[in-house]
């Protein structure tokens, strides 16, 4: 495999959904290429960076428009 | 008037995450450093949920708004990253806990209630994006040959290089680069990286094939790397 199969096959690397026979393949060309191994270890702390980033509380605003929404649609007096 | 002032809707890194487990596989292969990663919920947080939409579906108001109240910052964030447009967000949210709650006896329970609220988010949120930008959420492409896909800037990141930021500052990071995205890119990349839905799910819901979600996920994460690379490379100061 060379580096642009690498990149071709690189989704299905990070998901573990590659066959065992090209996930081998794809790990020998790793060994030998920096390169590519710098791309497919940065490519991963991109997903996990995003993945692992929780999200900030709802500006008050938004909140409290949305609340008021449910209030009056769901049936329930305003507080 | 559109209100572009979005703000970050990224906030704090964590671990406990139940992404954590697709994560684990990613960490567990060759190469990787692996993370401490932990199921972000537990099987009591699972039971209550449960609990709670069974109370809702018998009519208690307050269940449901114990839900929403739960799961409003993840919704909004959701809306926010396929829109990019704050007033679409807001009217997708509102829009989709209340479908949520008008279809709630329809739930089956045979996926988790949060993840059928996902569902219900994305169909409002691409409602209104192809609305605001019809000619920009295309169909299907070809599947990608890694010809034109090569990064150019290739540098170590060192290991957790999201540290070496302030949480406020990477949040602002990681909103400015992913706003930077395609809308057909970011969808995809929203829904599988960080919803984790299934390739398949994702194809269903885009109206796409499996091989487009791939390739413009591929895309997707390739991008977010190159923009990211200029603020994670090793010795980049702070």
């Amino acid at each position: 495999m060379n580096c642009k199969g690498i990149i071709r096959e690189l989704t299905d690397y990070l998901d573990g959904e590659l066959p065992l026979a090209i996930k081998a393949e794809l790990e020998q060309h790793l060994i030998g290429c920096d390169d590519c191994r710098i791309v497919v270890d940065s490519t991963r702390k991109t997903i996990e960076i995003f993945c692992r980033c929780e999200p900030v509380p709802l500006p008050e605003d938004v909140r409290s428009r949305l609340h008021s929404v449910l209030r009056r649609h769901l049936g329930k007096a305003t507080n | 008037m559109v209100n572009r002032d979005c703000g970050s809707i990224f906030g704090p890194i964590t671990w406990n995450r139940t992404h954590g487990r697709r994560c684990v596989d990613r960490t567990r292969q060759h190469f990787v450093s692996a993370p401490e990663t932990k199921p972000r919920e537990s099987t009591i947080v699972r039971e209550d949920e449960s609990a709670l939409v069974a109370a809702a579906k018998s009519g208690n108001i307050e269940a449901f708004e114990e839900l929403v109240s739960r799961y409003e910052s993840k919704i909004f964030r959701l809306a926010m990253n396929i829109t990019r447009n704050r007033e679409d967000a807001e009217d997708a949210m509102q829009d989709a806990f209340l479908k949520s709650y008008s279809h709630l006896k329809n739930f089956q329970g045979d996926s988790r209630f949060y993840t059928w609220l996902v569902r219900i988010t994305v169909n409002e949120a691409l409602m209104r994006l192809r609305k605001r930008r019809p000619n920009q959420v295309s169909l299907d492409e070809p599947v990608e040959t890694g010809d034109d896909l090569m990064p150019r800037e290739i540098e170590d990141w060192g290991p957790s290089p999201e540290q070496r930021y302030a949480q406020r500052e990477l949040g602002t990071i990681l909103s400015e680069v992913i706003e930077g995205l395609e809308p057909d890119y970011r969808t995809v990349f929203v829904l599988r990286d960080i919803e984790e839905l299934s390739t398949e799910e994702t194809a269903n819901l885009l109206g796409i094939s499996v091989p487009a979600v791939k390739s413009r996920l591929l895309r997707a994460r390739l991008k977010l790397r190159d923009r990211l690379n200029k603020y994670f490379r090793k010795g980049e100061p702070n």
